[in-house]
């Protein structure tokens, strides 16, 4: 039985409320690093671990936290991690952390962290803000993946580095472009809308 | 004359070629979130570029001071804490001062605390003076703070004008909302790229 929940949660943060494709939540990491597919995956994974780190200290001090200062307090913990991850990737990964920029101290107002912590974490145990923490950062992951392989696959003809199309192809710049961004997330959006909009057409035909 | 050709710079460059939006991705989830109707957009610019110039003010002593005592890797954490305690600040002076300003505005301040743009606008200064000697000045860090913010305002009117139109129109049904938004948003960020001829040097 909590087996059963854990994994619900866990596909909940993958699939049905996909923090960037279905709540629409962190827009700005979204289309400003996703030029290239590893910035995508970079920025992804650093804030999974923020969003984990921050859920589970959360949900330890969900008790202790008294509600009227929770937002302030909730801000200090995500902030720390942040600072770990930024002093981490600065010392490990320094091409992806000078590539990422600004971006990284910017995960603090990443509006899915924050509202994880006030819905989530603060409300539930520690396992399954743990998980709920997982689940959420790699539905995030794989969002900025997906739009990151898009526009870098247009804009630059090639994908993680590798070139796909030769010679032959030209780029089309547009799409590393602040304007590609928004356009691509967009088009993204929609055909993710009439993707979802048949499967529950469907399902209401077969009851 | 020096300090005139800067400041005007810092202007066309806030509003135009280095548009928070349009170019630089800060504060987009405001921007897609309060863009409905032109004049709850007008009254969320209003409020981030009053948060933005004083949150510019504030950091600008501080990260002097953390320069100072040799802790610069603490920016992220105070800086968010002094803009969430202006807004709460500034939300409890409107409150006092005008309740019908609050009215309109009150429930975006809490929003702002979480708008990327504002913390961006003080690690944007912050980093000129850890890259350069000395660094953006308390006048032009203010002013970068104050014009970046009415960037972020003509932006986000814009979209709510464009919008407004949006609604009347007849467009597919997965497109509504969100992604005709974003298309919007990227043809207007298009129309913005044009001005960055404007400095040829």
């Amino acid at each position: 039985m909590a087996k059963a929940k854990l994994s619900s949660v866990f596909f909940n943060g993958i699939i049905t409320e996909n923090p960037a494709f279905r709540l629409v939540l962190g827009t700005c990491p979204t289309l400003a690093v996703t030029t290239a597919a590893m910035n995508g995956i970079g920025m992804g994974l650093a804030a999974t671990f923020v969003l984990v780190g921050s859920n589970v200290v959360i949900s330890l001090l969900r008790n202790f936290i008294p509600s009227k200062i929770r937002i302030p307090a909730f801000i200090v913990v995500i902030c720390t991690f942040v600072t770990i991850v930024q002093l981490l990737m600065q010392a490990f990964v320094h091409e992806l952390y000078e590539s990422l920029g600004m971006f990284i101290p910017l995960i603090v107002v990443n509006c899915i962290i924050l509202a994880r912590a006030e819905a989530f974490a603060s409300k539930n145990s520690v396992i399954a803000s743990a998980v709920d923490g997982i689940g959420m950062g790699l539905g995030f992951t794989l969002a900025l993946t997906i739009m990151a392989s898009i526009r870098e696959l247009i804009g630059n003809g090639t994908i993680f580095g590798f070139d796909l199309f030769g010679d032959a192809y030209e780029p089309m710049l547009l799409f590393l472009l602040p304007a590609g961004g928004f356009l691509t997330f967009g088009l993204l959006l929609g055909i993710i809308n009439k993707l979802t909009e048949r499967t529950s057409k469907k399902k209401e035909e077969e009851n | 004359m020096d300090v005139i050709t800067n400041i005007l710079l810092l202007f066309v460059s806030g509003l135009l070629t280095n548009n928070f939006i349009f170019s630089k991705f800060l504060g987009c989830c405001p921007f897609l979130g309060v863009s409905n109707k032109v004049e709850t957009a007008m009254g969320m610019g209003l409020a981030v570029t009053f948060v933005m110039a004083l949150a510019s003010l504030f950091t600008w002593a501080v990260g002097k001071l953390l320069i100072a005592f040799d802790i610069e890797y603490l920016n992220t954490i105070t800086f968010i804490l002094i803009i969430a305690g202006l807004v709460q600040f500034v939300e409890m002076f409107i409150r006092k001062s005008s309740p019908s300003l609050y009215k309109s505005l009150g429930i975006y301040l809490p929003l702002i605390t979480t708008n990327c743009a504002v913390l961006g606008v003080t690690i944007i200064n912050f980093d000129s003076y850890v890259v350069m000697e000395g660094g953006l000045g308390l006048l032009y860090s203010v002013l970068n703070g104050t014009f970046s913010a009415i960037g972020f305002m003509l932006a986000i009117v814009l979209m709510a004008g464009v919008r407004e139109k949006l609604e009347a129109s007849n467009i597919p049904k997965a497109l509504k909302g969100f992604p005709i938004s974003l298309i919007s948003a990227g043809l207007m960020s298009l129309a913005f790229l044009g001005f960055s001829g404007l400095f040829a040097s």
